[in-house]
């Protein structure tokens, strides 16, 4: 079997309960259901997770670095978007 | 130790031995699996096989209490003092072989851990209790890989279906209770291996079935294992098992 005509997959785990899932990593496999088998074997064999997600690379949309211009420094200079630009009542203690 | 223990050290050698020769059939798999993620996935049920003969063997030390390790079982002894059935040191052959046998033993051991679970044995129940976690898993991996080769290309078909000829005639040793353990079935000790035929093959025909495979005829069985009678590749298997500590006798890393 040629590994070049398996598709590729992405990996997310889940840590713990109420944690949220985590990209790991990559693998490929014939199908959603071979790939969720061998993330088990290949990313969950040291208590690594609880629940496991793959979703196709070919499914992911992504942002290009030619993007992060336009994307992501228009935030820089806008700091009361974030809520750490507000003081907090004393009563509210840790946000 | 007492003569009456006799029984029960055989039998945790037996399983041992059953476990330890899949285990290194599967780990010959190590940097030669047909894909990387298969290669890592197979290796670990190889260690899920070694582990399972750890347990045995470390067991049947404990029963034996002559000071021998679980290390002294594994590796020095001779080819007719092994007894696990011949399914299990057959060579990989090709990939479709080597998942065939495995669907074969995985369903065998759903089923007989299944029932181990209830033995009087602490011990042995305690061994089953996490043998059929890992077994489950193992069955669910063969079964996907019978159905995608034989419901795959012509080439994949044949392969597998030719597997399965070549095997059948290994399973009737599953389902076989030799005298020395039929005292232990009378204890609720041991399983009764006759008992388990049934609940195979309603897993095993159902496969098949689906990965469009004929069932081969029932018309030859082979056996001899648990009498420590090997095919010639045992032989051949425990010269590089065996290879390290008959160089360096004692030797630990």
């Amino acid at each position: 079997m040629n590994q070049q005509n398996l598709p590729l997959f992405e990996v997310f785990i889940r840590s713990k309960r109420g944690l949220d899932h985590r990209h790991v990593g990559s693998l490929h496999a014939e199908d959603p259901a071979q790939a969720l088998d061998y993330a088990r074997d290949v990313y969950l064999r040291r208590s690594e997770g609880v629940s496991i997600w793959v979703v196709r690379s070919s499914d992911i949309t992504a942002s290009q670095e030619s993007d992060v211009e336009s994307f992501c420094e228009p935030m820089d200079d806008k700091p009361y978007r974030h809520a750490t630009h507000y003081k907090l009542p004393k009563e509210v203690d840790n946000m | 130790m007492d003569t009456r223990q006799k029984p029960l050290l055989n039998y945790c050698i037996a399983l041992g031995d059953d476990s330890l020769m899949l285990g290194h059939r599967l780990s010959e798999w190590c940097r030669n699996g047909p894909f990387l993620e298969e290669d890592l996935a197979l290796t670990n049920v190889a260690l899920d096989f070694i582990g399972r003969a750890r347990l045995f063997y470390t067991y049947a030390a404990e029963v034996e209490g002559r000071g021998r390790g679980e290390d002294d079982i594994a590796y020095l002894r001779d080819c007719r003092e092994y007894r696990n059935l011949l399914i299990n040191e057959l060579p990989n052959g090709d990939f479709a072989f080597t998942m065939a046998r495995q669907l074969m033993v995985d369903a065998f051991d759903m089923a007989f851990f299944t029932r181990l679970m209830q033995s009087g044995d602490q011990m042995l129940a305690a061994i089953a209790a996490k043998a059929i976690k890992e077994s489950r898993y193992h069955l669910r991996r063969s079964q996907d890989w019978i159905i995608r080769l034989g419901d795959g290309t012509r080439e994949s078909h044949q392969r597998t279906q030719n597997a399965f000829n070549q095997l059948w005639g290994y399973t009737a040793e599953m389902f076989e209770t030799p005298d020395a353990e039929q005292q232990l079935v009378e204890t609720g000790i041991a399983v009764n291996r006759n008992t388990l035929k049934a609940d195979w093959t309603t897993t095993v025909h159902a496969v098949l079935k689906q990965a469009t495979l004929d069932i081969p005829a029932d018309d030859w069985a082979i056996g001899g294992g648990r009498d420590g009678q090997h095919t010639e590749h045992l032989g051949y298997l425990l010269a590089e098992l065996q290879y390290l500590q008959r160089t360096y006798p004692g030797q630990q890393w």
